[in-house]
């Protein structure tokens, strides 16, 4: 018999259940081991309850260089030998599964809560947890000791309109020495009533998982429900689809440098940015009436179609509002003293950054390639290809101007389909979701790499869903890029990242 | 009639003091292309704030309830030392711009003393920057308001400013120093950028704001209004000794002396609205500079 390799998946398809390779707990943490050490990511790591007690932990590995995925599974019983030690991407995994099933990793690093939720078995103790959830917040935090050391605690409330978290830094005078995140506020538990779907519900749970990614999260779940389902999206819905993620991604990242500037204190580019974010996502409502874009897509393909009037106007408003994107960014790189700011704050470097497996700007402003687009197209993606945006310096100004260029390359992609788009119908009927079968969806939103994976029981249901947002690899990242900076860069190191509470929370 | 014009100018200097935040902020807001709050958005807080009731921490003391009482007191009687009508102030003597700063001082040391009295790390961390700020930009102010009295000759705020004319024809380098340094002073002193941002929200970068936090209603009036206050008074001392417009009219040399410091906020907009704010671990080198310039100045007076 041959040796049992992972099993190679494709974005945007399915696979029988049976086909997934099942190894002995050392050789499924060995062929883990072997491909991160060779560079592959930990995209999602996950468990499910087989019975007898006993639990499937499921790992999807996404190898970047070469655009490989594979799956691969094993069958362990209330312990299993922690990944965390020698791959710190898994932590947070790992510290999701002991929580959803109180599986214990053994020789875990920092085995803590993740969200503060019951346990996921029935009747079962969420794991860390043992007299019952807990409020969220409420645990050992990691202390420094010395007379000049002192903790500071923001949060959960913040000042400003955001999410509710809490940042626990240790400090050294204005040094930050180490900061702790603990999240969970925004728990809702959504990956518990996706099982048993998909219905009618489950594409509005999907639309505000994360409400700034509702086209990501979306098109994410659109994308495996076609694959489950075995249907094929008219090219015309593929195109729609692709122009309203990378207007999704034009707002957000517009909003974002916006905000970048107002913590700098550079007001004038920060109101011209918040201004030209409503502009993009006005260009979203005009096609779905939400500046959102709920409702927009739609298992089978979308519920909107463009007329060419709405064509037209769309090109017009869209090269209008990218002339005014560059006259307002070009203030901020040409302003010394925003610069000065910006470059050398927060630094992550390419080594950190490939060990946590951050996504999204955050891994492109340290010179890692990785954006799904790119290397695990699906849709429209496959036909048009976007370069990947890559800066080298890993400081917040790097996160700013990658976001700079995909700003660019994303309005030139919209053109270009608006262009071309394809004829024909937007929508086709989806069939039942096939029985005992498995699929692997993956999107880049404008935070990075959306992961979605279900599976489906004998009767074509979903028996497990689940659901990675970009923030869940990305925030220990903000926790190391803040190590040794001062304080008082923290909400602009923040900013940089801006990460999301409840997509972390789900 | 001197007196009697002094006291006048005193109450209408208090009484314009909070039109200077509202200067600013339409400037700021001219710049980027919006409306803005209105010109008078700081007298309708301040009513707002006397109206309510305040809210006291069970962990603070006396401390915490006096501090915005003495800070406006301190401002209250630091305005008098100005010769706001032109001619002589409300109390004048020789020296008495020292104690101008060490009102100042005072005012900082019960801010200072009310924020770490809250225990919260926040205010401590305000209070903390606050203090290392001051201890930059004081000796630098000392400097600066000594080097004036040297180019005027004269040891009062009334003689500086109503003879800085003659100081200017003299010694015109020397007080271009003088005053560059003392702009950096007031921009550091109350809080705005590139040393603070008064509009964040952001407790972690805030200086000034982050030490106020636990105050409420009427209290927080009296500290908005000592602030704006505060930056008033420097704001005369600097268009008084910059803008040397004397007629010996009392009622027209104090009217024109009102529109410096409306000035000077148009100038604080203008520089807010084109310039991001230091880090914090560059505001000292800031304010080193502004110490140098004003002992530069010093040295051309004393050669």
């Amino acid at each position: 018999m041959a040796t049992k390799i992972p099993l190679r998946v494709y974005n945007g398809r399915s696979q029988q259940m049976e086909d997934i390779p099942v190894f002995s707990e050392q050789a499924f943490r060995e062929q883990i081991l072997a491909a991160v050490r060779s560079g592959a990511r930990l995209a999602a790591l996950f468990a499910r309850e087989t019975g007898r007690g006993n639990f499937k932990l499921t790992a999807l590995l996404a190898q970047n260089a070469g655009g490989v995925l594979s799956v691969l599974e094993t069958v362990v019983g209330k312990t299993y030998q922690s990944l965390t030690p020698e791959c710190p991407q898994a932590a947070v995994f790992e510290r999701e599964i002991f929580e959803q099933w109180g599986v214990l990793p053994e020789g875990h690093c920092w085995l803590k809560p993740l969200r503060f939720h019951g346990g996921y078995s029935a009747g079962g103790k969420a794991g860390g947890c043992e007299n019952g959830p807990d409020f969220p917040g409420v645990m050992d935090y990691y202390q420094l000791a010395g007379s000049e050391v002192h903790e500071v605690a923001v949060g959960p409330v913040h000042a400003g309109v955001i999410e509710p978290g809490h940042f626990r830094f240790q400090c050294l005078g204005e040094e930050v020495l180490h900061l702790e995140i603990s999240l969970g506020y925004q728990h809702r538990g959504v990956e518990r009533v996706l099982p048993g779907g998909p219905d009618k519900r489950t594409i509005h749970y999907m639309e505000t998982l994360a409400g700034d990614t509702t086209i990501g999260h979306a098109l994410a779940y659109c994308q495996l429900h076609e694959a489950l389902a075995g249907c094929r999206v008219p090219a015309r819905a593929q195109a729609l689809r692709a122009i309203a993620l990378e207007l999704e991604r034009l707002a957000n990242h517009t909003g974002d440098l916006g905000a970048l500037a107002a913590d700098t204190g550079y007001l004038p580019a920060a109101f011209f940015c918040g201004r030209l974010r409503g502009d993009f996502l006005n260009l979203t409502a005009s096609i779905c009436g939400s500046r959102f874009g709920r409702n927009l897509i739609c298992p089978g393909g979308t519920l909107h179609d463009l007329r060419a009037d709405q064509i037209e106007n769309i090109q017009r408003s869209l090269a209008a509002t990218v002339k005014d994107v560059k006259t307002a960014v070009r203030l901020l790189w040409n302003t010394p003293s925003v610069l000065a700011r910006l470059e050398d704050t927060g630094r992550l470097r390419r080594k950190d950054c490939e060990h946590l497996g951050l996504v999204g700007p955050a891994a492109r402003a340290c010179g890692l390639e990785r954006d799904v687009r790119y290397e695990f197209p699906a849709g429209m993606y496959t036909v048009t290809h976007i370069p990947i945006a890559t800066w080298h310096t890993g400081d917040v100004f790097g996160r700013a101007y990658v976001r700079w260029l995909e700003i660019q390359r994303s309005a030139a992609f919209v053109q270009e389909q608006l262009l071309s788009l394809p004829v024909g119908p937007v929508r086709r009927e989806t069939k039942k979701t096939n029985a005992c079968q498995m699929a692997v969806s993956l999107v880049e939103g404008w935070r990075g790499e959306i992961c979605h994976v279900a599976m489906t029981d004998e009767a074509g249901r979903f028996s497990r869903y689940k659901v990675v947002d970009p923030s869940l690899h990305n925030w220990m990242g903000l926790a190391l890029a803040m190590r040794s900076q001062q304080i008082s860069d923290f909400p602009l190191c923040n900013k940089s990242f801006n990460l999301s509470y409840c997509g972390h929370d789900l | 009639m001197m007196k009697m014009t002094a006291i006048v100018f005193w109450l209408l200097n208090l009484l314009l003091a909070l039109l200077l935040p509202g200067v600013i902020n339409k400037t700021k807001a001219f710049f980027a292309g919006r409306r803005g709050l209105p010109w008078l958005q700081g007298y309708y807080d301040f009513w707002k704030l006397l109206h309510k009731g305040a809210v006291y921490s069970r962990t603070t003391s006396w401390v915490f309830r006096a501090s915005p009482v003495i800070g406006l007191a301190c401002l209250l009687t630091a305005l008098a030392l100005l010769p706001l009508n032109g001619g002589q102030a409300l109390i004048h003597f020789a020296g008495d711009f020292i104690l101008f700063c060490c009102l100042l001082a005072l005012m900082r040391f019960f801010t200072v003393l009310a924020a770490l009295d809250t225990g919260s790390s926040f205010e401590g961390m305000g209070a903390s920057r606050e203090v290392w700020i001051g201890a930059l930009a004081e000796p630098a102010l000392f400097l600066c308001l000594t080097g004036v009295a040297a180019a005027t000759r004269q040891s009062s705020f009334s003689g500086m400013l109503s003879s800085s004319s003659a100081g200017w024809q003299q010694s015109a380098p020397a007080l271009i120093l003088l005053m560059a340094s003392l702009f950096v002073i007031i921009l550091a002193e109350n809080a705005r950028i590139p040393v603070d941002d008064p509009n964040t929200h952001l407790e972690l970068t805030m200086v000034h704001e982050a030490m106020v936090l636990d105050h409420s209603g009427p209290d927080l009036g009296f500290i908005l209004y000592g602030a704006a206050l505060k930056f008033w008074s420097m704001a005369i001392v600097i268009s008084g000794i910059l803008l040397p417009l004397r007629f010996g009219g009392v009622w027209l040399d104090g009217l024109l002396l009102l529109l410096g410091p409306l000035f000077l906020g148009v100038v604080v907009g203008v520089v807010e609205s084109v310039m991001a704010r230091l880090r914090l671990a560059r505001v000292p080198q800031l304010l080193v500079a502004a110490s140098a310039f004003a002992i530069l100045g010093l040295i051309l007076l004393l050669r």
